[in-house]
């Protein structure tokens, strides 16, 4: 074994010999463009106040600049840290030219991006001023002077050893900026789009940033050391959400993620560890959603009990389970693609009989089309959801009572799919989906191990679906459709998957959080949001097929060339892995 | 040579695989005793890849039936593994985006029996078991000699390790019989060699092994027993000096071309045609020492 050490890329400067004069220049400059960027937002950029933000005041910026402000300042500092300045070397352990180029452009697309909205929405370029002017010109310097800089990527150099508590330190901080990331993106306003058009350009960059410069490398190197302490760290930043938000319908939005990012982790079981495309999953979050609604005691409901919500719950898992089985049961016996059309029809077979069981087209069960309203607020231990309750002196509504609870749910789900996934039946499950004929062969009952995975995921289905009838107080038929523009429908979930990253925790997550988000807070999008799925998920078929989050297998899969877990390895393109499923 | 007290491992009467008009196998009877190793050749399409598929279960037999030690094998594969024979394939099916130990872990599968409660509740048992099955997993990537490459993925390793990883994954399920097809396709002569070592090792262990191969010298220094499949049919099984020697043996691998069932006519014109040239045993010599053989093996 051979291990090749030196990058085709890495130039020998950027092991500590003389660095190029010229290289020194663009990266001085590169800085000085940061800092031009950062001070132009200290100017006015338009006259009046109409475009959202308010960027008309000299002295502090606002609105959009904010964007710009960050982002030129993070160009500026890692064009020191390039430079070789004492204290940020840390910043760009994989080189620095690749996330100065993506810092340089996210600056520059930010501001371009309001300065064209400004002369748009105002009609005109009179509307700007000075300031917005050399904000257009200082942004687009460090984007010239960057791919003028030479390549300097590089292995992950070796970080210095830090005491442990500056790590856990280095943890908390992390987390506390995501928690502030994310605020930003959810309480900006929903009236305009512009901010979160912006927020997303320059998350975007940001993001594609620091993979670059192997901070995301040195940061989960972090955290896989300790464990323990991320998953705390996470889970406070996961409770402290609703105590940060100014306005109720944030936190709403908050508990809506929640429960789509937990339906959608659900099905990652069965579509992304045992490899069953499943087309009609919501449906089982609707079977749990008219369980629950059923026996919740809601006035409209045909049934005359009231479960308290634990038993509400467990009735939703448990009903949404033997749907689960007796849709796999015949199913999962055959090979392929049949359980997507079968579980594709049961989506909408379940959406048709929950309108026809009115009492006139069918029993009346379901009150058709009116569905299933005034689902009376959960109560346990005398805790009533719907009313604010201040713990320590911080307040929370509704919205915060049903976010926690949808939180409790999440945190279960994420146990059962890390536990489950990594184990016998995990193994199981993966082995299933890479090649059932040899699964089988090695002692697998591959029905079996099939039908528990499709199982679990529908009563995840039915468990989440019973919190959020709840949360909703009622449930109708036409939320549980195949495709349709508000989630949950069973096209978002199988996008989230995939866009996410299929068989990883996060992905899911991630995924739902921005397929939710974004129609949300881009209402103009609404119209188009089918359109934009699938535009979205043709360039990332296209760009990234292992979804945002790459599960290490498949990020194996779809770049050849990554070898990344194989120092040393010699390529092996002999028709090794081609060939597999060509005979039994 | 073989223990021929003992009850036969495996037990194949009369197995046939039709697919439409084409009879793949026919009537193929073969025993298989514990502590050796058979060897099963033919040339291309005869029928051998076929056979082991009707034994493992992947199909299901037209007629006949397949018993491990004495207890008739329904045909689905997970029994067939679960009872204790395990098998490689062709062409190489490991579980490409898993790691080596994982692969190996998966082929434990019928040799634990932790399900989804446990996994969820992680109890004390759970973790035992699935820390012995760590330790078994290695010890057989020991055994095979890919211990240190346990955290790579399956896909990334050169071919002839795929091979062997193929094997350990299958010895995982502590099989009483091992079934591999064509283990040395692709592999240079070193690693030819190794691999024979390995199969040898393997006996030791106490697993039968049978074997189905192209190379000739590699099946004749390694099994103590051949049967030669030739369109189907099983057309002779001996000690590896009677099938060497045999003059239809000679003939299929030379491409003589048998029309319909290798009946006797056949043979015999094969035979009149080179009868001069040849010394060595008759066929029916050949003939007789397998029927005895045979007969010893019951
Ligand atoms: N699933 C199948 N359907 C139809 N024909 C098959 C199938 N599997 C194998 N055969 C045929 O059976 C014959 C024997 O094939 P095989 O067992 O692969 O030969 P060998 O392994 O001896 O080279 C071939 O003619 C092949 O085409
Ligand atoms: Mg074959």
């Amino acid at each position: 074994m051979t291990t090749d050490k030196t990058q085709p890329t890495a130039v020998s400067e950027a092991q500590g010999g003389a660095t190029a004069p010229r290289t020194t220049l663009l990266r001085v400059l590169t800085a000085a463009g940061g800092a031009a960027a950062v001070a132009s937002t200290f100017l006015a950029w338009t006259w009046t106040a109409e475009f959202p933000g308010d960027l008309t005041v000299y002295g502090y910026p606002g609105g959009l600049q904010l964007l710009t402000l960050v982002l030129g300042i993070a160009t500026g500092v890692f064009a020191l840290a390039a430079l070789d300045l004492k204290g940020l070397r840390w910043l760009t352990p994989s080189g620095s030219t690749q996330a100065l180029r993506m810092l340089a452009l996210g600056t520059f697309a930010v501001t371009w991006f309001t300065v064209i909205s400004i002369a748009v929405d105002l009609d005109g370029l009179v509307n700007l001023e000075p300031g917005g002017w050399i904000a257009a010109v200082v942004t687009a310097v460090p984007v010239a002077t960057t791919f003028l800089l030479p390549d300097d990527s590089r292995q992950l150099r070796r970080p210095k050893e830090l005491p442990s508590w500056a790590e856990i330190l280095i943890i908390a901080a992390v987390f506390a900026l995501g928690l502030y990331v994310v605020n930003y993106g959810i309480q900006t306003d929903a009236d305009h789009p512009e901010p979160f058009i912006g927020y997303l350009i320059a998350v975007g960059f940001a993001a594609v940033a620091l993979v670059k410069a192997g901070l995301v490398s040195r940061i989960s190197e972090l955290t896989s050391a300790y464990r323990s302490t991320t998953l705390v760290a996470a889970l406070i930043t996961a409770i402290v959400f609703p105590f940060f938000q100014d306005k109720s319908s944030f936190t709403e939005l908050g508990v809506n993620i929640a429960i789509f990012a937990t339906v959608a982790l659900g099905l990652n079981i069965v579509v992304g560890l045992a490899g069953l495309l499943d087309l009609g999953y919501v449906a089982f979050l609707g079977v749990g959603a008219y369980t629950a609604a059923l026996v919740s005691g809601s006035t409209a409901s045909t049934l005359d009990v009231r479960f308290p919500f634990w038993a509400a719950v467990i009735t939703g898992g448990v009903v949404s389970l033997i749907f689960g089985v007796v849709i796999g049961a015949p199913t999962l016996r055959l090979r392929g693609d049949y359980l997507a059309i079968v579980t594709l029809g049961f989506g909408e077979i379940f959406r048709l009989a929950m309108l026809n069981l009115d009492g006139t087209s069918g029993p009346s069960v379901t009150n058709g089309p009116d569905g299933i309203p005034n689902i009376p607020p959960l109560e346990i231990f005398g805790f009533n959801f719907n009313d604010d309750h201040s713990f320590a002196g911080l307040s929370l509504d509704s919205n915060g009572n049903y976010y926690l609870l949808m939180l409790l749910v999440t945190i279960l789900v994420v146990l059962i799919f890390s536990r489950a996934g990594n184990s016998r039946i995990g193994r199981a499950w993966v082995a299933i989906r890479e090649d059932e004929t040899a699964a089988t062969a090695m002692g697998i009952n591959g029905f079996r191990v099939k039908l528990i995975a499709f199982a679990l995921g529908a009563t995840l289905a039915g468990v989440a679906g019973a919190v959020w009838a709840h949360f909703q107080s009622t449930v109708v038929p036409e939320q549980y459709v195949f495709a349709g523009p508000v989630p949950p429908n069973s096209t978002f979930l199988v996008a989230a998957v995939i866009l996410g990253g299929m068989g990883t925790i996060g992905g899911p997550l991630l995924g739902a959080t921005l397929l939710y988000l974004i129609p949300k807070k881009l209402e103009f999008l609404q119209d188009y949001q089918l359109l934009a799925f699938g535009i979205a998920l043709i360039l990332l078929m296209r760009f990234r097929p292992e979804g945002i989050v790459p599960n290490r297998r498949q990020q194996l899969e779809y770049h050849e060339t990554g070898q990344l877990d194989v120092p040393g390895a010699t390529g092996l393109k002999d028709g090794a892995v081609g060939v597999t499923k060509a005979e039994a | 040579m073989t223990t021929t007290t003992t009850s036969p491992v495996l037990t194949a009467t009369g197995v046939t695989m039709r697919f439409g008009g084409l009879t793949a196998v026919r009537s193929v009877n073969l025993e298989v005793h514990p502590g050796e190793i058979v060897g099963l050749i033919g040339p291309n399409g005869a029928g051998k890849t076929t056979f082991f598929n009707c034994l493992t279960g992947l199909y299901v037999p037209t007629e006949g039936s397949v018993a491990y030690r004495g207890t008739v094998l329904p045909p689905k594969p997970h029994l067939v593994t679960q009872a204790g024979i395990a098998r490689t394939f062709q062409n190489i099916r490991l579980f490409a985006n898993m790691t080596v130990l994982e692969n190996v872990l998966v082929g434990r599968h019928t040799r634990t029996k932790e399900g989804l409660w446990s996994a969820l509740l992680r109890g004390p048992g759970f973790k035992r078991a699935e820390a012995a099955s760590k330790t078994r997993a290695m010890e057989l990537l020991e055994f095979i000699g890919l211990a240190d490459k346990a955290d790579h993925l399956s896909r990334n390793l050169p071919y002839g390790e795929q091979r062997k990883l193929e094997i350990a994954r299958a010895l995982a399920s502590d099989p009483g019989l091992l079934l591999l097809d064509e283990p040395t396709a692709g592999m240079n002569p070193q690693e030819t060699r190794a691999t024979e070592e390995l199969v040898f090792a393997i006996r030791d262990l106490g697993t039968a092994v049978l074997v189905i191969e192209h190379d000739m010298r590699f099946i004749f220094n390694l099994c103590d027993r051949v049967a030669v499949l030739v369109q189907g049919e099983k057309l002779i099984e001996g000690t590896s000096d009677v099938v060497q020697s045999d003059e239809r043996v000679v003939a299929a691998y030379l491409g003589t071309p048998f029309e319909g069932a290798p009946g006797a006519e056949e043979a015999a014109e094969v035979e009149a045609a080179e009868a001069g040239a040849t010394t060595g045993a008759t066929p029916d010599e050949a003939q007789r020492g397998t029927t005895a053989r045979t007969e010893d093996g019951q």
